[in-house]
């Protein structure tokens, strides 16, 4: 097997006073889907901002396959992604820009992007004037636009209403399955998790009644195969991988 | 009420101002106010009238918007960093923000004689004045406007590896602009007020503040409402400019 793409090695994070994440490691096969579940406040966020290089963890070490930890990675975040002040378009442009990409090359990506989100005609809207849905759709053309090998996603649909999230959910599959790129997705919802990734990973603490300081206490593969459709839920592989999540975090807490 | 909320606000805002003067000329004549007291409308008409006819009127705007345009662009000029480095620096603003804020306790007429010590030109001490009035609001709303950036934005241009230099064209400017253009519109009539204080402080010869005094101390008192009126204009006028500029800046915000 060859390196793989993310290797975290005893991740621990101290918010001043505050233990927050504990002897985390971890590995990311390339082209992997996994997933980040644990109870709110148990530090996802906290453990995704490290991995996307924007929190120098208090001690540990992450390792990157070659020249990856150079190239911008895509971020989406549950909120305030965009830029209320730019179009659509323009949005979406602005890793291009950031990295001196213009002209006709910049559009044609754009458009390109705007096409695969299904966002055309909706180019010259400002993001004030668009659905919450559009509007992640919009986060999300732009955490692709730059071609990046990583993508990283905090509870990207969780401010969406529940069909609107599975639309969204299979959109990024789709998107996923025709890029080379690894992600990694924060999220709340067990049943998205199983059904978007390869690997689920359980955040808790292996303390009892205490959530911090958290590691991973649990690996779970989906074993679903590829592609996916919604007819998989009710597949007793589905609702087992659902039962082993739900119960890693419950013990886990 | 509802028929008058229906009309343009051109309309509604003649038809106030006719109330106004209307019953500004009931008040002189049941009243029975001598001129000095207060001069009716009409009075103050025949007096501008004067006053732009043989120039004065003029040639005082001038010089007092003269003060006013610079003292704008100087307050901002200084706020606009400075409210940059209290944005960023937790340490520069617990260093410097108690004396910025105690500085507000002091009236400006109080500082502006200060001022015209330290300045020997008349013309830029009273510019000085309208400088320092303009800088707070300008400031305070430099400072607000950086902070209500998301820290998620931040983080995009970070993971995107923005230099400074792209995250302030491509972020900070952006979000802080309309903030910023708010704290202008304050100051674009506060500029108004503070060459005005510095005219009155340094009221050597020229100026609409200096008119202002002569034209009281002569008991010309419609000639002080011709000043008043004239300041008022000046004060709309500006603040429309500002209004003007932030609609074709910021039509983002105007869709729906
Ligand atoms: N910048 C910060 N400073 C101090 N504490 C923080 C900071 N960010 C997160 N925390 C704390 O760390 C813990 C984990 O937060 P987070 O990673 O956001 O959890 P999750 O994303 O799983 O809900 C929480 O208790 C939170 O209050
Ligand atoms: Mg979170």
């Amino acid at each position: 097997m060859s390196s793989p793409f993310l290797t975290a090695v005893n991740i621990s994070h101290t918010f001043h006073d505050l233990p927050v994440l504990e002897n985390i490691s971890l590995e990311i096969q390339s082209g992997d889907f996994v997933a980040l579940v644990g109870p709110s406040g148990v530090g996802k966020s906290t453990l995704l901002r490290i991995l996307a290089g924007l929190l120098r963890p208090s001690s540990g070490e992450i390792h990157m396959a070659d020249g990856s930890r150079q190239e911008p990675i895509g971020l989406v975040f549950q909120r305030d992604n965009l830029m209320p002040w730019r179009t659509v378009a323009e949005n979406i442009r602005l890793p291009l820009e950031l990295m001196g990409m213009n002209g006709r090359e910049a559009n044609g990506r754009v458009q390109a992007m705007i096409n695969l989100v299904g966002l055309a005609g909706f180019e010259q809207r400002y993001p004030a004037q668009l659905s919450g849905g559009m509007a992640q759709r919009v986060a999300l053309a732009r955490a692709l636009v730059h071609e990046p090998l990583f993508l990283l996603l905090d509870e990207p649909f969780g401010a969406l209403d529940a069909l609107t999230r599975e639309r969204m959910g299979l959109e990024l599959l789709r998107i996923w399955e025709a890029m080379p790129v690894t992600v990694l997705l924060v999220t709340h919802s067990i049943n998205e998790a199983v059904f978007l990734a390869d690997e689920v990973l359980v955040m808790g603490s292996r303390r009892p009644n205490t959530k911090r300081p958290a590691t991973i206490t649990h690996r779970i593969p989906t074993g679903l195969p590829r592609p996916r459709d919604l007819a998989m839920e009710r597949t007793a592989v589905f609702q087992d991988c659902v039962t082993a999540v739900r119960a890693a975090i419950e013990s886990g807490v | 009420m509802n028929i008058l909320q229906r009309q343009p606000v051109w309309l509604t805002t003649l038809v106030s101002f006719a109330f106004l003067v209307i019953g500004w000329q009931l008040l002189v004549t049941l009243g029975g106010y001598q001129k000095f007291i207060l001069p009716g409308p009409l009075d103050v008409w025949r007096q501008m009238q004067i006053v732009a006819a043989d120039g004065r009127l003029l040639r005082h705007s001038l010089i007092t918007i003269s003060e006013i345009i610079p003292g704008l662009l100087i307050g901002c000029l200084v706020a606009a960093p400075l409210g940059y480095l209290l944005a960023k620096s937790p340490l520069a603003e617990r260093l410097i923000s108690p004396y910025l804020i105690a500085s507000q306790a002091i009236p400006i007429i109080a500082i502006a004689p200060l001022l015209t010590i330290w300045i020997s030109s008349v013309y830029w001490s009273r510019v000085a004045v309208a400088a320092l009035v303009v800088f707070f609001p300008i400031l305070i709303n430099m400072v607000v406007g950086l902070r209500s950036v998301p820290a998620e934005l931040y983080e995009l241009m970070h993971v995107l590896k923005a230099d400074n230099g792209q995250i302030f064209r491509k972020l900070e400017f952006p979000a802080a602009l309309p903030v910023f253009l708010a704290g202008l519109k304050i100051g674009a009539t506060l500029a108004v007020i503070g060459a005005l204080v510095g005219e009155f402080v340094q009221p050597q010869s020229r100026g609409l503040g200096f008119l202002l005094i002569t034209a009281r101390q002569s008991f010309k008192t419609d000639l002080v409402f011709v000043i008043l009126v004239t300041l008022a204009v000046i004060a709309l006028s500006l603040y429309g400019l500002v209004a003007l500029l932030e609609k074709q800046v910021l039509r983002w915000k105007l869709q729906k």
